[in-house]
């Protein structure tokens, strides 16, 4: 669709030189225009470049001085200056299953519910309402799960959460938080699904439920699953949500409630007052994170490549 | 005999209203904690707002939020003008230019993983980046901070609106002898602006709330700074935050972290409406 080729190539030559001249500098223009646009595209690429160039250079004395140990030692202890990544990448992990596992029954159901039962006056606020509710700054989340729900936990089950705050008190804020995702994305790709498909299963004297689960969930099947690890990619990098209720403590501790630590909180927590081989150690312990959440948020896009979910 | 009658359609229609009854609950559960949450909010947060709370500084006794919400406006807004050129610019390349070409390819796949990337890792890229280099906190550290994380949003949202142009616009202006470059502009722009002005709009309400990227970049301060962001800048996620954590033995700053929370909340969500109210407006 070059049109000053085309002006160009057709010799118009009974245009005066005037406006052939500006004829030409358009042309040219345009094809500034076009290398300009691409500089700002391409440097997209640079900057994902540029963060992990620059995490691997700062972290590059901690990777040296520690080496697999890193990930084998089970204490951070800026003290003695050993840095063990294990508890962080524990608590990391531990927490966004946690949440992955609440937060997915919990909205599954409010997208069926919104796409299959809901009546029509209600669906268009709700969505709205889920919507909205994914805005809410993640900090919100932290300070409500430390001040409504760590005390709650601990009146309710003082056995089990003696602090209230801990590991699985950070897994269920964290649910709370991606739940507005995964329901956000579940509903899109489900109401994706043909209402044809629908209307002949119901034909078919299906129920509800059966055209849920037989018609709509397989043919929507990737898509959902791209939802859920999209969701996973939040939890696992989520800093402020976690950090106030996750108990901060930097030794392994290998069970479901008590306290532990996050990637994320760690390096909120520590970074600022931190220098030399620690805050190193920290710059590779982000190094860590954004290489999971990389791997994890490329599985979910290569999931959701057919669907047309547009939600960050 | 009437199939509605035989006990294997009663036992799988009760099934189905089991599940269905299961997804109301979730629902109820779901709309619950979000609820609960921002009942917390107005609660705590409208008996620490009063008119003081926008204009005095804070402070360590009493005090306001004034100097944190006014840093808070400029680094968004310093963000979003920088993020707006940027990401305009490289969503108009991948849905212009940029063709089935591999390269648009990689482009859109990595703007996707940086539209989800942890923010707190941007905080850690600029720190090294530019703080470092730079020897002291400040607030254009925290404006890159938020540019990184706007920009992506912005392309996203550019290069889809542009998408939803029709071709045969294009090409009738391309019929009338108009450049490439004017032909995006003057009809591919002014076709998609409302829908481009509503992604710039919710980025700007996600960048404003963001605290993990400001930890290590413009870091706080408790001193009025207008526009000198060559230095440390107050801003409000970040007050919040240590009001709650390390200032929590204080409950008047406690009080405050709640006001703010409330503050920035409902800035947020009308942000949010204002940029869905606008969307729908045009279409």
């Amino acid at each position: 669709m070059s049109t000053s080729n085309a002006i160009q190539a057709s010799g118009l030559g009974h245009l005066s030189d005037a406006t052939r001249k500006r004829l030409q500098r358009k042309a040219r223009f345009d094809v500034w225009f076009e290398r300009t646009l691409f500089a700002f595209a391409f440097a997209v690429l640079l900057l994902l470049g540029a963060i992990i160039a620059s995490l691997m250079v700062s972290s590059w004395p901690a990777i040296q001085r520690y080496g697999l140990d890193f990930f084998t030692e089970n204490r951070w202890a800026a003290n003695v200056e050993v840095f063990g990544a294990l508890p962080a990448i524990y608590g990391t992990l531990l927490t966004s299953f946690i949440a992955i596992v609440i937060a997915v029954p919990i909205s599954f159901g409010i997208a069926i519910f919104l796409t299959e039962q809901c009546p029509g006056f209600l669906r268009q606020p709700l969505s709205t309402l889920i919507e909205l509710l994914a805005g809410i700054p993640s900090i919100i989340y932290g300070m409500w799960g430390m001040e409504v729900l760590a005390p709650l936990l601990r009146t309710w089950f003082p056995t089990v959460f003696p602090a209230g705050t801990g590991l699985t008190t950070a897994g269920i804020i964290l649910a709370v938080m991606i739940i507005p995702f995964i329901t956000a994305v579940s509903r899109d790709v489900i109401n994706t699904v043909p209402a044809v498909m629908r209307e002949s299963a119901y034909g078919l004297g299906c129920t509800t439920w059966e055209v849920t689960r037989s018609v709509i969930l397989p043919s929507v099947k990737t898509g959902l699953v791209g939802g859920v690890v999209l969701g996973l990619g939040r939890a696992l990098g989520e800093t402020m949500a976690v950090t106030f209720v996750i108990g901060n403590n930097l030794f392994l501790n290998t069970t479901l409630t008590g306290q532990g630590t996050s990637i994320a909180a760690l390096i909120a927590n520590q970074f600022s007052e931190s220098d030399g081989s620690q805050r190193s150690a920290l710059l590779a312990l982000g190094l860590i994170l954004f290489l999971i959440t990389f791997a994890v948020l490329a599985f979910a896009r290569y999931l959701l490549r057919n669907s047309t979910g547009r939600h960050a | 005999m009437n199939i509605s009658q035989t006990p294997r359609y009663r036992r799988r229609k009760r099934l189905s209203q089991l599940v269905m009854v299961l997804c109301q609950v979730a629902t109820l559960i779901g709309f619950a904690f979000l609820f609960a949450i921002l009942f917390t909010l107005v609660t705590k947060g409208l008996g620490a707002i009063s008119p003081s709370t926008f204009v005095e500084r804070t402070r360590m006794t009493g005090g306001g939020l004034g100097n944190a919400i006014w840093g808070t406006f400029i680094m968004t807004c310093a963000a979003t003008v920088i993020g707006t050129v940027i990401g305009v610019a490289a969503g108009t390349w991948l849905a212009e230019y940029s063709g089935k070409g591999m390269m648009a390819k990689v482009i859109r796949f990595i703007n996707d993983i940086l539209l989800s990337a942890p923010s707190i890792i941007i905080g850690l890229f600029i720190y090294a980046m530019v703080v470092v280099p730079m020897g002291n906190f400040s607030g254009w550290a925290g404006v890159l901070a938020l540019t990184v994380i706007i920009v992506p949003v912005v392309i996203r949202s550019t290069e889809d609106m542009l998408r939803l142009i029709p071709n045969s616009l294009r090409e009738a202006a391309a019929a009338l002898g108009a450049h490439r470059y004017w032909i995006i502009i003057r009809v591919c722009y002014s076709g998609a602006r409302a829908g481009i002005l509503t992604g710039i709009l919710l980025g700007f309400a996600r960048i404003s709330g963001e605290t993990a990227p400001l930890l290590f970049t413009s870091l706080n301060s408790n001193q009025w700074n207008f526009f000198d962001l060559g230095s440390e800048m107050a801003n409000l996620p970040m007050t919040i935050y240590q009001n709650m954590t390390i200032n929590a033995f204080i409950p008047d700053l406690v009080a405050l972290a709640w006001g703010g929370a409330l503050i920035l909340t409902a800035a947020i969500l009308i942000l949010n409406i204002a940029a869905r109210y606008f969307s729908r407006q045009r279409s």
